[in-house]
């Protein structure tokens, strides 16, 4: 390789004869491997279509969109950042931006611990039949769609006929409206976040258990460490490390929220919006309902750099993390 | 001090038990509610064991059975042509990633990773499907934005990097191309990587909602989710899609609740029933994926 690059530069005596070398070793690599780089194009293609054209289009933040003359025919905003001062004044936006972070903090923070918890639990039951159905029935939620569980949550929360209700009514206690109330959802939103996540997280960190060795209990206990000891000192320590890098990347995805949580399990209500309302339903609605399209991709322009600086971060201190470790 | 292990013991049985029949609870909820009748739901609201079994509401989606066979239809194409195609796609890429050979591959890489870590978001991505790519109501539409996933591509290039590079020389020497490698060593080798993803792509593809939500709006392309969701906001739907006269007196008499049940479990029966047979693969490919990925 490097021999290749100092042929290449005592050879092409101006910079028109190196790029005619470039373009030549281009070539020869093309002819060469071309079957290799036959196979690769299904899938750049596919790349190119659906996620680079989408991340040129993000400069219509900046344009006036219309549908009949697209994103290189429509005009530009003038004066450039009107979209963005539209945004910023927005107050359902700022809404939904907090909304975002904070439900996506309250999230990572406890579906990790209830996930932990669970893959300890697990860890520590010793009949074999019970462990395997618990997994089993605890993982189930993750193969529903958002659809089937917005049924669900609407079977609880119901006026009518949820459970709850039938129960406030069974005690003489007057009965919920879960639909118009937003101050509810921040809990029951985190709840469904887990009952749908847990099993899948508690497999993850049920495997990192087993790849501890076996040896550090076996001296634990010769010293007498109970079993609570056991788990605070050697499991608890042993998954530190998982558990940072494993958080650390969910970080990294803070700003993009689950838009079939938020879309189905609360109905789309706007009366929830106050706790529910999401930079993803945000845009959405922006795009689909309300035809703003202005404010919605500059939400989206704004979503798309503040998750990629997220990303950066998060991974670079993961992999970090994962070396010093 | 035995005692104290033995309070243990029982707690976290007690705590494991009591969550995993929160997690069952709302499965069990809907079937009872699917063989419910109206005054049962109306007087006692859903219940695991109905007083009274009826299969009214099934019959009432039997009748509408060419709508639900046609939402079938199109999952079922869209799952398996789309997990096929993508299994293709991203393993034939990640082959390509993986190969020592050629010297454009750390391009190709740099390629994959930016379409994990940006992405141009949802007004973008709808413009250009639906005014450059002109996917709106096309059955296209439900498959190709699914297909290359960069995450999967990684997964697979991961596994084969794993394969010892001499078995490729020793093809190579053999006369083989790299495409017959590709299709006689290195797919027959990895199969517990494609079996992992092709689940999670299958799982994807059979609940996907999304794709149908932003670019289908023609019925009969309406894939099972939507159809669900239709059903579910809307039992007067059926009365439109059925119109007949035994129709109209079966929903104004049945439960309207019992239907949105019963269509959930015909939903998800699926999933339901391959699920004790896949689930532990899912667990290995978590595994794969958690560790690695």
């Amino acid at each position: 390789m490097v021999s290749e690059v100092a042929a290449k530069k005592t050879r092409g005596k101006s910079t028109g004869n190196n790029i005619l070398n470039g373009i030549a070793g281009f070539g020869k690599e093309l002819v060469k491997n071309w079957s290799l780089y036959l196979m690769a194009i299904p899938a750049m293609v596919l790349l190119i279509l659906f996620k680079y054209f989408p991340m040129f289009g993000i400069i219509i933040a900046f344009k006036d969109y219309n549908f009949r003359d697209g994103i290189l025919g429509s005009k530009w905003m003038d004066p450039l950042f009107e979209n963005f001062a539209i945004l910023v004044n927005s107050e359902s936006a700022w809404q939904a931006i907090i909304n975002t972070v904070s439900l996506n903090f309250l999230f990572i923070i406890t579906s990790t611990l209830a996930s932990l918890a669970l893959a300890i639990m697990l860890n520590e039951v010793s009949g074999k039949t019970f462990k395997k159905l618990a997994q089993s029935i605890t993982f189930l939620p993750f193969f529903m769609s958002w659809i089937v569980v917005g049924l669900f949550v609407s079977n609880i929360l119901s006026y009518d006929n949820g459970i709850i209700n039938k129960l406030l009514e069974s005690l003489g206690r007057e009965k919920i409206m879960f639909y118009m109330e937003p101050q509810y959802w921040t809990f029951i939103l985190m709840l469904v976040n887990i009952w749908k996540g847990v099993g899948y997280g508690a497999v993850v960190y049920l495997a990192a258990i087993t790849g501890i060795d076996k040896s550090f209990y076996e001296a634990a206990r010769i010293d007498g460490a109970t079993r609570w000891q056991e788990i605070r000192f050697i499991t608890l320590q042993m998954l530190k490390p998982t558990v940072i890098i494993l958080v650390l990347l969910a970080f990294g995805r803070i700003m993009n929220a689950d838009f079939g949580m938020f879309y189905y399990v609360t109905s789309d209500v706007p009366m929830l919006y106050p706790t529910t309302d999401v930079i993803d339903t945000f845009i959405y609605r922006g795009l689909r309902q309300t035809g703003d399209i202005g404010m919605s991709s500059a939400a989206g322009f704004f979503q798309s750099i503040i998750s990629f600086v997220f990303v950066i971060v998060c991974n670079k201190l993961a992999n970090h993390f994962e070396e010093g470790s | 001090m035995k005692r104290r292990i033995k309070t243990m013991d029982v707690a976290i049985y007690l705590i494991i038990g009591v969550f995993s029949l929160i997690c069952l609870y709302p499965f069990l909820m809907v079937i009872g509610g699917s063989l419910s009748t109206q005054k049962e739901i109306y007087e006692h609201g859903y219940r695991i064991f109905p007083s009274e079994v009826t299969l009214g509401s099934y019959k009432a989606l039997l009748m509408n059975y060419k709508s639900i066979l046609n939402g079938y239809t199109i999952t079922v194409i869209v799952t398996i042509s789309g997990t096929l195609l993508a299994l293709g796609v991203n393993a034939m890429m990640a082959y390509v990633l993986s190969s020592k050979q050629i010297k454009y591959s750390r391009f190709l890489n740099v390629f994959t990773l930016i379409t994990i870590m940006f992405n141009g978001g949802m007004v973008p991505w709808y413009i250009v499907c639906v005014n450059y790519l002109h996917l709106k109501d096309t059955l296209w539409a439900l498959i190709l934005p699914m297909v290359a996933n960069g995450w999967n591509i990684f997964l697979m290039r991961n596994f084969f990097s794993a394969i010892p590079y001499e078995m490729y020389e020793a093809a190579r020497i053999d006369g083989a191309r790299a495409f017959k490698i590709f299709r006689t060593i290195y797919l027959p080798l990895s199969k517990p990587v494609l079996a992992t993803v092709g689940l999670f792509t299958s799982l994807a593809y059979w609940n996907d909602w999304w794709h149908g939500m932003m670019l289908v709006d023609k019925a009969e392309l309406q894939p099972l989710q939507l159809l669900l969701r239709n059903i579910i906001s809307n039992v007067q739907f059926l009365k439109t899609m059925n119109p007949s006269p035994e129709m109209q007196s079966l929903v104004g008499s049945l439960p309207s609740e019992g239907i949105r049940m019963a269509m959930v479990i015909i939903t998800i029966g699926p999933i339901i029933l391959v699920y004790p047979f896949l689930q532990k693969y899912f667990v290995k490919g978590i595994m794969v994926g958690a560790v690695k990925g």
